[in-house]
Order: C-alpha cells, then structure tokens, then sequence
C-alpha cells in the first residue's frame, strides 16, 4: 500500500471521526463552532442564562474574552472589530437586559451591513413564553434589525445554526445575526457536529453581475460627456478599492466617496470630490446634481446623500451596482441595474475599458469641476483666543499615519472629521452612518484597537456622545488599550444647536450641556487625561496624548474646549436639493448674539 | 418614497404572489413584520405546506402598483427563510377561494337561498332553524360574487381563506429544492444507524 493511499485512508478515517463527535454539552459545542470559525476574541458580559456558555469558554480557555461595560458597548466594540478586519465581530450577552442592550448595536450594524454574531443566552424552553425571570422574545424583537436570527430548541442545533450565522453575518451584504440559546439547550449534551456543507436554499448572494448588464454600463460611461462614480461602503466591504481605483484612473472620471465609503478612494487623488450630501463639499454636490452618467456603487443612496430627491442629479443616467438587488431602484431610478459583488463587477468594467480605443475626452466638465473647487473650497474661520474643533481635526490629520484609524460618535465632530480628515485607506474611518448612534465611537475605538494592536486609533467624539458609552473607558483601562479619545467638546449637542440656531430661530431646547471635567473623569477611571483650552496647546497635548497612550499602555482622554458657536458648512437645508447648499455659515460675519 | 404605499404614477393591482418558504415557526412572523415595518399592504394571507413538508407555500395577495411590488419581492427575497417568489399578476394561473357563509335563512325564504347556492355550485354544508352555513370555493371574483347576492338576506357570520394560487399547465413554477446530494447520504446513514 503506498503512502499516498495511507495518508487518504487516515483522512478519512479523521473525517469521519469527526463527524462524530462525542457527546458534549451545548455550550461546548457553541464553543467548538466557534474555535472553528476562527474566534479569537469575543466582546460580552455573563448573566444567568449564559452561564453555561461562559464556563465552557472558561474551561476551553482559548478565546480571549472582553468583559464590557455595557452591551451596547460590546456590540459596538464588535463592530469596530469587524470593519477593521472584514471579519465578523463576536459579542455574547445573558437573556432579557442583556439581549436588549444589544438591540441599539443590531440596528447599527443592520444599517451600516457590519458582519457581527450576537449569542444571546435565553431562558429554558420550557419557561419560554412564561414571563420568566430575565426573559424577553429576543428573536421577536431582533427580527426587524438582523439579516437573520436563531432561537436554538435542541442542543443538536448548535453547530449547524453557528456555522450559518457566521455565513450570513459575513457573506453577500454583511449584517449581525442573532443565536439566542435557551439554557438548557446549552445544558444538553449532543453529538451533533459540525456540517460538511451548509443548506441554505434561500440564500444565494450574488456575485458577477450580468455581462449584458455590464455592456450596457460601458457603453453609457462611453458616451458620457459629465460623468461621476458614485463610491460607498460597498467599495469597502467587498475590499475593492483597488478595483475602484484602477477603474476611476482608467477613466479620469471623478470620485465621489460617500460617509460610509471614505477611505474606498485617497481623498487626496486629483480625482476625488470628497463626500456629497448633507454636509458634502459643494464641488461633489454639484458634480453629482448636473453629471449626465451616475455610475453608482455599494451605496445605498440614502435621504442624507440625495437631499430632497425628486430634485436629485435630474439629469443623470444612474449605473447602479449593488449586492443587494433590493437598494436597486429602491430610492433613485437604476437605467442599469448591476446585482452583483463590487469586486468582480469593477474588475469586468476595467476589462471593458481597456478595450476601447482610446478615452473619451472630459476635459470641458473637469473644468467646469476645478471652477467650483476654487469657488466653494470647505473653509472655516479661525479665532485667535478659541480653538476651531475643524482645526483639531486637521491637527490630527497631520499628525498620524495613512494607516492609523479613526472612529467617532455623531454630530457636528462626526462631520467635521469626515470633511477635514484626509482618508486615504479603506477601513480607517469607523462611524455610524445609517442609524446615527450617539456613543458609538468609544467602544469601537476599543474594538478597532483589540483587533488591530499595532495601529493608531483615535476617536474623535463629541462631549454629548461619549456621555452615552462612557463607561466603556473601564474597559479600555483593564484591558490597557492605549487609544486616544479626542472630546471635540462644545458643552452642547452641537448639531442639534445647529438645527435649532438655522431653523428654529435660536431656540436652544435641551441641546446645552454641562458635561463634566472629562480629564478628571478619564483619571478616576485609571486613565490619562487631559484639558485643552488654547489654540497654542493643542498641537503639543496632541503628541503627548498619542506618545503617552503607547508608552504608558493606557487610554488618553484629551478633553478640547472648542468654540461653541461652530457650525457645520457646507449644508444642504433638511428636504432641500443638494445643488442649493448653504456653503458657509451665513452668520460669519455677525456678532454671536 | 414616493410610490411606495400605492400613490406612485403606476396603477394599482392585486398580486397574488406566492413564497415558498422554510416550514418553521418563526417564518410567517418574519414575513408579516416586514410587510408591516415596509407599510406593504396585504389583501389576503393564506399558509400551508408543500408536497416537500420542509417547506411550506404562502400565497400573498399584495395591493400595489409595479413599483411597490418590485419592493416586496426583492424584500422577501433578503429573507433567508424565503425560498423562491413568484408574482403570478402575468404569468397563467388558476387560483381558489374557500369561503363558509352564514346566511340568515327563515323557512320562507330558503328556497331562494338554495337556488342561489344551486347556481353557484357551492353546497350547504350546516342547517339551523334560521340559518343555512353554505360552502363555495372559486376565484374571488366568484366569491365576491356570491356573498355580494347573498348578502340582502342577512350574512350572520363569513369566513374566507384567501386565495391559493398555481401556475397552469405541467410545469412547476416553483420547484421546492431537492435534499443536496450531501444531505441525502447523511439522511441514509441516520438511517442505517
């Protein structure tokens, strides 16, 4: 019997020992799922349903484990794990408040189609339905805000339905799945193993779009005379940036980069516009309302990005390539609709270009593009005695690396930092685009750190939103994650002073804050901190912030006074067309009354 | 959006569509929040299982112009408990109403009730004193037809399940997926066990 025979027949033999597994428990067997998908760390907090689980990990011992604060925390701290590595982040919680703390993260990730795995403990079957203690219907509530959940009844289901929920989380969209496990489910013992393959006949996520649909794209961005790519997330998520590249350099057409997409396209190539939309630049709002062809990819178009939308690019003839056909035509009418993974369908634009005989000539309309540049360059003011919080950002934009990565709350320093930051890299810009969760850039920055420890991360947050996660800086302290929490703190929630200042004549109903001294917070949780009140300061605490962090191995919060009366501009007014934006603030020049 | 719940520029028509989908408890929950959360507008719902009891088939009928209907389908194709959809608005179909009527029926006035019952090819199925229950099956339009005449002698009390719908002739318009051939050797070895 030769080698090559023996070796085959041990496989086999392997193979089918391990589809026979012993008889284990549930929880080891979630375990075991787990280690298979290749777990290494997992965000969560114990309670009494998920005890079991949280033993079986305790024995196993090989999954690193981050007790959070909060599990809305860890939902976000997986999330940040997740859009740093395109891999699914991992997050467990107890049944009944457990489980409902996770919900603000589900919906995050449902909207921003991050891949995450949430295991929920549940109380037994048989007290299901009973108001039992810490019961809640997770699957119920979760339904509307995961791609799919799970409420496990058998022990027997644990490997096949964890094996799925890692498939969806991270394949076609990306999105959060749901695996409640009532307890003595994960009590139970099986032999269940691990699937050979998984059936899922009502899940197929596309990937090459149609050829004909593809020729019909080529042949419109062929006879364009204004036309604009139209880059989101989707760029990011399906690692194509690259591909984007290539196809925009081929082309010398301009690049727009959504909120979600920055990063899919250096903001600093000749050819990128920035980000369109509420608080775009006026170029891309501009280039996008009078371009001919949209060729639109991974985006999903949303109010923020169209302004008032019967009023949105009326001229232009949409390309619109997406994974998921439902965002097709769902706001903005496709001419060519392309349901397909924007890798392979960038790679089969390129291969089509390249065969033309030469590139149309576009230089009329990147005149016309360079003439709104000069006229509407995003600009802001600064005063000697108070620091802009644009110049924070742009501080800091000096000061790190391409590959260092930012993550913030929401509000004014959320646009800001999209405006003022240069992203160059895909993945470097973590924020919560589509529910605009208030609280999300601390734990995600502790997420974004754990899964990337070589790299700089930074959250730029603001005084409003770091209140709502700020507990997540004892995790930060016990787990020494050295991150730098940058408050951009204005003592208001600023963007929606900002509403109130230009369209509700002033009136600042409970948007001022009296946060506390976020330096002196910082160190009684064990932390550096720091207060930045002078324009001088601020480049120094800067360096000493991200010097200190690495040296000391502990979080930094720089807490930075910034002018209260900033606002953000450019700004398309709430339902008005993005090509009348606002693109400086009107009161520039009037005294602050 | 404009459109989305039936004030777009297209018509308005009934769909019946028609879901194959896992047969599991959860899936008809799944299905009708997001009818409810999309403002999706159903006529009718009615649920049972194939030929395959791994699946089971509902028949949606769904009120909405081209537009909203392109929503719902693509909607319910995201599920991941949503097998295969067909909207048989243009493809040829036979579809089936069932309806039970209680009717108000004094002795004077049965005669007419029956003849009426006659007509329709429906059957009484129930006899009180002062009520006949009648049973009819047939496309809606029939349905509405009958209820419509029956309804100047007094409808106690009706109840209908919605339609049922299947595209003519052999073809199956949606082929329930057979056992992988991974599964089937699985299903042996159990079996052999």
């Amino acid at each position: 019997m030769s080698t090559a025979t023996k070796t085959k027949e041990k496989e086999a033999k392997e193979r089918q020992q391990a589809r026979r597994p012993r008889k284990r428990s549930g929880a080891e067997a979630v375990v075991e799922a787990l280690k298979a998908q290749g777990v290494e760390l997992i965000f969560g907090m114990t309670g009494g349903a998920i005890m079991p689980v949280y033993d079986a990990l305790y024995r196993d011992g090989s999954i690193r484990h981050i007790i959070v604060g909060h599990e809305q925390g860890g939902a976000h701290m997986a999330e940040g794990y997740a859009k740093v590595t395109g891999r699914p982040g991992v997050v467990m919680t107890t049944s009944g408040p457990g489980a409902t703390n996770l919900t603000t993260g589900l919906a995050d990730a449902i909207m921003d189609s991050v891949p995450l795995v949430a295991i929920t403990g549940q109380v037994p079957t048989t007290l299901i339905g009973n108001d039992a203690f810490q019961e809640t219907d997770v699957r119920g509530i979760t339904t509307p805000i995961t791609k799919h959940n799970y409420l496990l009844k058998s022990p027997h289901d644990v490997p096949r339905a964890i094996a799925e929920a890692f498939y969806i989380a991270g394949s076609g969209r990306p999105g959060p799945v749901v695996v409640d496990i009532p307890k003595d489910v994960s009590v139970g013992a099986t032999d269940a193993s691990l699937p050979q393959r998984l059936e899922l006949p009502g899940y197929k996520p596309p990937y090459e779009g149609h050829p004909r649909q593809v020729q019909r794209a080529l042949e419109l961005l062929r006879n364009a005379e204004r036309p604009v790519i139209l880059a989101g997330g989707g760029v990011i998520h399906a690692e194509a940036a690259d591909e984007l590249r290539e196809l925009a350099e081929l082309l010398r057409v301009p690049v727009v980069s959504t909120l979600m997409g920055l990063g899919n396209f250096p903001r600093d190539h000749r050819l990128s516009l920035g980000m369109p939309g509420m608080h775009g630049t006026g170029y891309a709002n501009l280039a996008l309302h009078y371009c001919d062809v949209m060729l639109c990819v991974g985006t999903r178009l949303d109010d923020r990005i169209t302004g008032k939308l019967d009023e949105f690019a009326p001229q232009a003839r949409v390309i619109h390539i997406d994974i998921d056909a439902s965002e097709i035509g769902k706001n903005v009418p496709a001419v060519v609709p392309i349901v397909g993974h924007a890798k392979p369908v960038l790679k089969a634009l390129i291969e089509g270009v390249k065969r033309w005989d030469s590139i149309p000539d576009w230089t009329p309309w990147w005149g016309q593009i360079e003439r709104w540049k000069r006229e509407f360059p995003l600009r802001y003011r600064e005063k000697a005695d108070v620091i802009a919080p644009q110049r924070v950002i742009e501080e800091l934009d000096e000061l790190l690396d391409d590959d260092a990565i930012i993550t913030t709350g929401v509000g004014q320093h959320q646009m800001w930092a999209a405006q003022y930051y240069t992203f160059t890299r895909p993945r470097t810009l973590l924020t919560s685009g589509g529910l605009g969760t208030m609280g999300f850039g601390l734990p995600a920055a502790i997420g974004a750190k754990l899964a990337a420890p070589e790299r700089t991360v930074v959250c730029v947050d603001g005084d409003g939103s770091l209140l709502m996660t700020i507990q997540e800086l004892a995790t930060a302290v016990n787990y020494r994650v050295p991150i730098l929490e940058v408050v951009i703190n204005n003592c208001a929630l600023g963007m929606v002073k900002q509403w109130q200042h230009l369209f509700f004549e002033r009136r600042y109903a409970e948007s001022l804050l009296k946060p506390p001294p976020f330096d002196r917070v910082a160190q009684a949780f064990g932390a550096l901190g720091r207060r930045v009140e002078r324009p001088e300061e601020l480049p120094g605490a800067l360096k000493w912030a991200l010097r200190e962090a690495e040296a000391r191995r502990l979080p930094v919060v720089l807490d930075v006074i910034v002018d209260p009366d900033e606002r953000v501009f450019p700004m398309v007014p709430p339902g008005g067309a993005n090509a009348r934006f606002i693109p400086s603030d009107p009161q520039e020049l009037e005294p602050e009354g | 959006m404009p459109g989305l719940n039936g004030s777009g520029p297209h018509p308005e028509k009934l769909h019946p569509i028609a879901a194959i989908v896992r047969n599991e408890s959860g899936v008809l929950a799944r299905i009708a929040g997001l009818f409810a959360r999309r403002g999706f507008n159903i006529d009718s719902l009615a649920v049972g299982e194939t030929e395959d009891p791994r699946y089971s088939r509902m028949t949606i009928v769904v009120r909405g112009d081209d537009k909203v209907l392109e929503q719902v389908v693509k909607q319910l194709n995201r599920l991941i408990d949503v097998i295969r959809i067909t909207d048989f608005v243009e493809t040829p179909h036979v579809e089936r109403e069932l309806a039970l009527v209680k009717v108000h029926a004094p002795p004077g006035r049965r005669g007419e009730i029956i003849e009426l019952v006659e007509v329709f090819r429906a059957k009484i199925v129930d006899v009180s004193r002062r009520t006949l229950t009648v049973e009819l099956s047939g496309d809606a339009d029939k349905v509405d037809a009958f209820i419509d005449l029956i309804k100047p002698y007094g409808v106690v009390e009706l109840a209908r399940t919605g339609r049922i719908v299947l595209a003519r002739g052999r073809e199956r318009a949606l082929p329930v997926p057979q056992p992988a051939q991974g599964q089937k050797e699985e299903q042996e070895e159990v079996a052999q066990r």
